[in-house]
């Protein structure tokens, strides 16, 4: 156990530093919630004015939405990188090598959680900047990241298995643009459910993306149903061990095809 | 001390699509020796080391690396071994240090040895001045060095390095030639590698197998397996191809020559103290009629075994696969 820990954080001190060496990629991951946020602020500011909206702020409503479709997009590109270790045989050394496959995971689960930390504080940082008020305080930030972890977990475990099962980026790009964008808009993120079309609502009940966004956004308003929170943090952790679990048998499914 | 580092039994592979890899594939390699695994592209080298090396497992047959089952359990043969894969497996926006502390961190090195392992590691291959420069910057030869330091941080008992020289410059690969050997000589590392370069195994192995369609089609000494063909190769390129029906009939009383056989233009035989034969088989000739453009006499090589027991010449072989 103690092992799979060890070698888990130094596979994340590995991605993190990739990451970190690439200045641009750094800044485009940091500006591009920003923009969204900004974006998507002022474009929607008057849906708050639809009746059974229920009024308030936008930026208030938006801001846990682009929290969690931040941590969604970035999940989803997991598996760039690790395609890129297939191709340069560096998977290959560590599957020879002592490391085991969940801990080949968790690196890189390890890295998404800091980095989506990251990203969310500078998202809710911006939106009390602009004016948002959050009544849940720290305690409902801490709900918000919690969850958006936890999908962008089952994200990229589900990204890390499609790319060692595909090994090509053009499918793996694919997979990432049918889903992620699609998932964001069947969800709470940017419009309230209530005026959302009836199909719309059946499928984000079983969203998980919702899921995430359900109980960021419960947690972050004043009186918070933490039943509501409790139960969407109990299926999106169910979610991400299954995920993981997915994850693990693609790397059986890697070493049976070489 | 196990006397044979690695013992392979009837190994099979078939990928999708029916491709037959490997075919019964069988080999022992002696303890502190290098051992090279010799054949054209896709005869099946690096599938017996991916399963050798824990990646791949095969459908039929046992190995043995450093007495340890490889199909039983891979776990501790991994801590056992060193692995130089074809592709680099160099982390290229990692440094050079880093590419190998990762190593030692994975194999777990006490964490009072680490950095001067790692330090040590790097000046052994060349590397000190370049370990704080990230890998991407590293030339052929540097990044295959750095594999090397990577492979041997926790110092493995099997060394497998897969074509080890292969995309390398004539006078890095001679350099890397030297590194290898010195490793097996001060170590007593056993070493088991792949090549499809005749030179490299004559050179470094004390014990090579020649691997042909996933099959071992020889197995011994480079000495001995030369030894076994018997005489000198005599090479005639004929100048009047249409004239070639009568070349075996006008050799076929020329004492001491044997095994003749014609490809286009290009004559081969065999025979004991070839030099000395050579003018009587250019007499046969002549007197046949048949015009010889280039002659040469050549003590027999890894070629011509591989000549003798794949039915084709080494380079055939390769061309057949790469257009295959």
């Amino acid at each position: 156990m103690t092992t799979a820990l060890a070698h888990s954080r130094s596979m994340t001190t590995r991605h993190l530093r990739e990451i970190w060496r690439q200045p641009w990629y750094v800044a485009i991951t940091l500006v591009q919630p920003v923009i969204w946020l900004l974006l998507f602020g002022a474009l929607f500011k008057r849906v708050v004015e639809i009746p059974g909206f229920g009024g308030g702020d936008y930026v208030d409503f938006l801001t846990p939405g682009i929290v969690v479709m931040t941590a969604l997009f970035s999940a989803g590109w997991s598996g760039m990188a690790v395609i890129e270790d297939l191709n340069r045989g560096v998977m290959d050394r560590f599957l020879v090598s002592p490391v085991s496959r969940a801990s080949l995971i968790a690196g890189r689960l390890g890295q998404l959680a800091i980095t989506i930390t990251i990203q969310s504080v500078v998202v809710v940082g911006l939106g009390l900047a602009v004016g948002a008020r959050f009544p849940g305080g720290l305690a409902g930030v801490a709900v918000l990241v919690a969850c958006s972890v936890l999908l962008a977990w089952s994200v990229g475990a589900l990204s890390i298995g499609l790319a060692l099962v595909a090994r090509q980026e053009e499918t793996l790009i694919g997979a990432v643009q049918f889903v992620v964008l699609p998932a964001t808009f069947l969800s709470a993120g940017l419009m309230k459910q209530s005026l959302a079309p009836g199909w719309v609502r059946s499928v984000a009940r079983f969203n998980p993306v919702n899921w995430a966004v359900d109980a960021g956004r419960a947690a972050l308003g004043s009186n918070v149903d933490w039943g509501l929170v409790a139960s969407r943090f109990g299926l999106l952790t169910l979610l991400a061990i299954a995920c993981g679990c997915v994850a693990t048998r693609a790397f059986h499914a890697y070493q049976t095809s070489v | 001390m196990i006397r044979n580092a690695i013992e392979a039994h009837g190994l099979t592979k078939t990928y999708p699509g029916d491709v037959r890899a490997l075919d019964g594939l069988g080999f022992t390699v002696e303890a502190g020796t290098i051992f090279a695994l010799l054949g054209p592209n896709g005869a099946g080298k690096s599938t017996a080391v991916k399963i050798l090396t824990t990646l791949s497992r095969p459908d039929e047959g046992t190995a043995h690396v450093a007495g340890v089952d490889v199909l039983g359990d891979p776990g501790r043969v991994r801590r056992l071994i060193g692995v130089v894969g074809q592709r680099a497996g160099v982390d290229p926006q990692a440094t050079g240090r880093e590419n190998v502390v990762l190593q030692a961190e994975i194999h777990r090195l006490p964490r009072r040895e680490r950095a001067a392992r790692v330090a040590e590691g790097l000046d052994r291959f060349g590397l000190a001045d370049a370990a704080d420069r990230l890998a991407r910057t590293y030339s052929g030869g540097m990044q295959r060095r750095l594999d090397i330091a990577m492979a041997l941080i926790h110092r493995p008992q099997v060394l497998f390095l897969d074509e080890p020289t292969t995309g390398l410059d004539p006078d890095v690969r001679s350099a890397m030639w030297g590194e290898i050997f010195r490793l097996a000589r001060d170590e007593g590392l056993t070493i088991l590698l792949t090549t499809h370069y005749l030179e490299e195994a004559d050179r470094l192995a004390s014990q090579l197998a020649i691997v042909d369609r996933g099959r071992i089609v020889a197995e011994g000494s480079p000495e001995q397996l030369k030894a076994e063909l018997r005489g000198d190769a005599i090479q005639i390129e004929l100048a009047s191809p249409e004239l070639n029906g009568r070349v075996p009939a006008a050799l076929a009383h020329v004492d001491g020559v044997r095994e003749v056989e014609l490809a286009g233009t290009e004559l081969r035989a065999r025979a004991d103290s070839g030099p000395a034969r050579v003018p009587a088989v250019l007499a046969a000739l002549d007197g046949a009629g048949v015009k010889v453009a280039t002659v040469s006499v050549a003590r027999p090589s890894l070629d011509d075994v591989y000549l003798r027991y794949a039915g084709r010449s080494f380079e055939a072989a390769d061309n057949e696969r790469r257009t295959a």
